[in-house]
């Protein structure tokens, strides 16, 4: 085996444990983090803090019966969950995650795949996750269930519009639809002010597509407050209503690394991706005065620390919000994706457009 | 008349509303004062009256009670059998003094019909069993609970 091929399989090996690793700590953070949130404690009697919680729930998951109501139809049953698990693992192969490391051999990239689509292939990938979604409400046989799905595929559609537009500014600024690059052109400095350099980070550039592209991602992840896909009070569960065990688990396994790639892409797109946090350089001249690492290597992990204390960030943020904003109602969802963010999305590109040709941008 | 207001353009954004609302959420992830009561090693305080499990009350070992049948008179639920007997000096006391856990809605009226202070109802309120439980005098007699 070359060392391409063996780098290769080590970067899917590495991206892969890492968004499963996502499933248990984000299982932990959400119920602990709920709970303080709503000032309660929350589960901390397993280990310390409760961090085994998310071990013990995964052993419930693991020894409940796996059962099959009668009435549903049992091929597309079974296959629903995974349909929804795996383009979200599959969304994750064009985000990268490191900078380029150069050194006497070449170039390595720590990125899976680096397609001339970039972005465009996130955004075809995410919107299959949705067809486990209408597989499962469907095949279960269920009106409510049906609902839900039927929820899920009208909200997915009208905010990928939204979504696809809010970064029609970014790629007009950056001149490229490729994740490496976009990341690559946000380590500049777009202004200094009293001796702070600003990054070019696409939050600075494109304030008003920013916000349309994390309410879109909200939406594209069936998050509160746009989690009416399994509205509790009117659809009991929603599409998942007849999963139980492992299935349900999966289910709910590909909601949180769902969130993991939407965080990686706001990151991305918008907070200079694997750039350096500020204060980061310090520690990369420090790991290289120590010398344990080949040259460049300290760079290299510390941009994928950063990469990965964003991620961290935002996946803190997608719980906070979900704790603390209610739910909409179908209708005002509907009114908001078609009626608010389509037409600001527009105005964004227009804008965009006009800042460009009068050179600002 | 019912006026409609439409709401400012500023409140209809929702940003500043958004806003303020993660905030008290992260001022309450944060700094409130939790809530929850940790049950085993934690307890609430309960009032000095709460009506729990009952207990007979005895003095040097001899229980109060004399038989009167005032308690099972005075039950609403009917949950308490009393067969008198008579002791050697001619006293009256309960041979058998069954209380029907289950039937009991803990009304406390036993307690305030009880001539003798015999009959009491502790701040116990752990009464959970794995079995229909009737409890007899023996395990009335012990006395339990902060009364």
């Amino acid at each position: 085996m070359s060392f391409e091929t063996a780098f290769m399989f080590g970067k899917i090996a590495i991206v892969l444990m890492g968004l499963l690793a996502v499933v248990p700590i984000m299982l932990f953070v959400e119920r602990r983090g709920s709970a303080l949130i709503q000032n309660r404690l929350g589960p901390n009697r397993m280990g310390p803090f409760g961090l085994f919680q998310a071990a013990c729930d995964v052993l419930k998951f693991i020894f409940k019966e796996d059962r099959a109501p009668d009435h549903v139809n049992k091929y597309y049953w079974h296959i629903a969950p995974w349909i929804a698990v795996i383009p979200s693992f599959m969304t994750f192969a064009v985000i990268p995650f490191a900078g380029t490391y150069t050194d006497a051999n070449g170039h390595l990239q720590f990125q899976i795949a680096n397609l001339d689509v970039g972005i465009l292939y996130c955004f075809s990938i995410a919107s299959l996750g949705v067809y486990g979604i209408i597989m499962a409400g469907w095949a279960s046989n269920n009106k409510y269930s049906l609902l839900g799905s039927l929820r899920s595929a009208a909200q997915m559609i009208s905010y990928e519009l939204s979504l696809g537009l809010s970064i029609v500014g970014l790629a007009m600024i950056f001149q490229s639809v490729k994740l490496g690059e976009i990341t690559a052109q946000q380590g500049e400095v777009l202004w200094t002010i009293a001796g702070i350099e600003i990054p070019k980070w696409g939050v600075f550039l494109q304030p008003l597509g920013f916000v349309l592209f994390v309410v879109s991602v909200f939406a594209e992840t069936n998050r509160l407050p746009f989690d009416l896909p399994e509205g509790e009070s009117e659809l009991i569960a929603g599409y998942h209503l007849e999963y139980g065990a492992m299935r349900f688990a999966l289910f709910m396994m590909a909601e949180f690394i769902n969130m993991a790639v939407a965080s990686a892409l706001i990151c991305t797109l918008f907070f200079g991706g694997w750039q350096l946090l500020p204060g980061m350089d310090w520690v990369v001249g420090h790991l290289d005065a120590l010398g344990i690492l080949p040259s460049g290597g300290a760079l290299v992990l510390c941009q994928a620390l950063s990469f990965v204390t964003k991620i961290a960030i935002w996946m803190w943020i997608f719980v906070w919000v979900r704790w603390s904003i209610p739910r909409f109602r179908f209708d005002q969802l509907m009114n908001l994706g078609w009626k608010v963010m389509f037409p600001l999305a527009l105005l964004n590109v227009l804008i965009t457009g006009v800042l460009i040709y009068m050179g600002v941008l | 008349m019912l006026v409609k207001r439409k709401p400012a353009i500023w409140n209809r954004l929702y940003f500043v509303e958004i806003i303020q609302g993660l905030w008290i959420t992260f001022k309450n992830f944060l700094f409130h004062k939790k809530v929850t009561i940790q049950f085993p090693e934690q307890r609430r305080d309960y009032s000095s009256r709460y009506r729990g499990q009952h207990y007979i009350k005895s003095v040097n070992n001899v229980e109060n009670c004399t038989a009167c049948m005032l308690c099972p008179t005075v039950c609403p639920a009917s949950c308490i059998h009393i067969i008198a007997g008579e002791r050697e000096d001619k006293e009256k006391y309960p041979v058998k003094f069954d209380i029907d856990i289950l039937r009991c809605c803990f009304c406390g009226m036993c307690e305030e019909a009880c001539p003798k202070d015999a009959i009491k109802l502790s701040n116990i309120y752990e009464m959970s069993q794995q079995n229909r439980e009737v409890y007899e005098k023996d395990f009335l007699l012990e006395q339990r609970g902060n009364k």
